[in-house]
């Protein structure tokens, strides 16, 4: 179910990530461990289905957030990411 | 899991109308409906009477602080568990459960400047229609061009309203272009949207626009590969891909 073909991009987790930030998390910049690429969560590569989702840098392929709720709570793996940050703009909501 | 700031609220359909042989625009009213920025999504919940749920993301097209404050449009999907149900069962007055607004990434709003390069496919024109009309609510005269693909002219979406929206003169482009063949008289483009249209009906890159492409996954990526071969920068072409997200709950 995961790594399907298609992807789309981070915008179409926005829902389901919700539960775990308290900002709105597309705009949440990520910097890739891989190759220090920053940009927004939206503009991760999406792949991923009912039973989680993966969040890959659309320059080098590093899976920057895993994402699951299919246990008992949902879990983000973030070892692909060396920086979040919330830019002062984003932080009201 | 249910987030406070995201809950699912009860919609009403408000109206179901045409708006083309595979599509239709559907208005949603919705009490508390917080309001939303142009390009943003909301997620759909269909229970079946066995509690079987089936979720979809689906892009406004309604500019912000609209009444009724909600409108979305529904492509067919032949082999689709939702979109069918949406357009030949769902009747104006039934309820539906939804949750949003989504997304801050994908959305442009009055003020935030351009010029503005809209690439849609398909029924990716729905969150670009949405920022066109907020547009236009407001006054605003952002130069602003809009490509849009679509196979057939009767599968084109919003076609009077936007031949409207161009003849107005206020510095809307409208760019439409056919890629299964064209009716007779048929003066617009065709063929798909790829780096010779881009080149010849977009802007050029030093005049810095913000491009907003959205479209199946496939159109997608061609329009913005050819977009950064054409010199523009990655950082201001924003994309949203859609495909078959029918297990993306």
């Amino acid at each position: 179910m995961t790594d399907k073909p298609v992807p789309l991009d981070g915008n179409a987790a926005a829902g389901r990530l919700a539960a775990l930030f308290a900002v709105e998390p597309t705009t949440i910049m990520i910097t890739c461990v891989g190759c220090g690429r920053e940009g927004p969560l939206g503009s991760l590569k999406l792949y991923g289905g009912a039973m989680g989702m993966i969040l890959r840098c659309p320059e080098c392929g590093t899976a920057n957030l895993r994402f699951s709720d299919a246990g008992p709570g949902a879990t983000i793996d973030l070892r692909g990411s060396s920086l979040l940050t919330v830019y002062d703009a984003q932080r009201q909501r | 899991m249910t987030p406070a700031h995201l809950p699912w609220r009860v919609a009403t359909v408000a109206a179901a109308k045409p708006e083309s042989v595979r599509a239709k625009a559907i208005l949603l009213d919705v009490p508390g409906w917080p309001g939303h920025l142009a390009g943003q999504h909301l997620d759909l919940r269909l229970t079946a009477d066995d509690g079987y749920q089936a979720q979809r993301s689906f892009s406004i097209s309604s500019a912000p602080a609209g009444r009724p404050q909600l409108e979305i449009t529904v492509e067919r999907v032949d082999d689709g568990e939702v979109s069918p149900f949406l357009l030949d069962v769902l009747r104006e007055g039934d309820r539906i459960e939804l949750r949003g607004p989504i997304g801050g990434y994908f959305t442009w709003m009055p003020g935030d400047g351009g010029p503005l390069l809209l690439v849609g496919g398909g029924s990716g024109v729905a969150p670009l229609m949405a920022m066109l009309r907020a547009r236009t609510r407001s006054g605003d005269k952002t130069p602003v061009r809009l490509l849009y693909s679509a196979r057939t002219a009767d599968e084109l979406l919003y076609r009077a309203e936007l031949e409207e929206l161009a003849g107005a003169g206020d510095g809307l482009e409208l760019v439409i272009t056919l890629t299964r063949g064209a009716p007779e008289g048929w003066t617009g483009e065709q063929g798909r949207i790829g780096r010779e249209m881009l080149a010849a009906r977009g802007f050029p890159p030093d005049q810095r626009p913000r491009i907003f492409v959205c479209g199946p996954t496939p159109f997608v990526e061609a329009c913005a590969d050819a977009l950064v071969a054409l010199g523009h920068e990655g950082g201001r072409i924003k994309t949203e891909r859609f495909g078959p997200t029918g297990d993306l709950k």
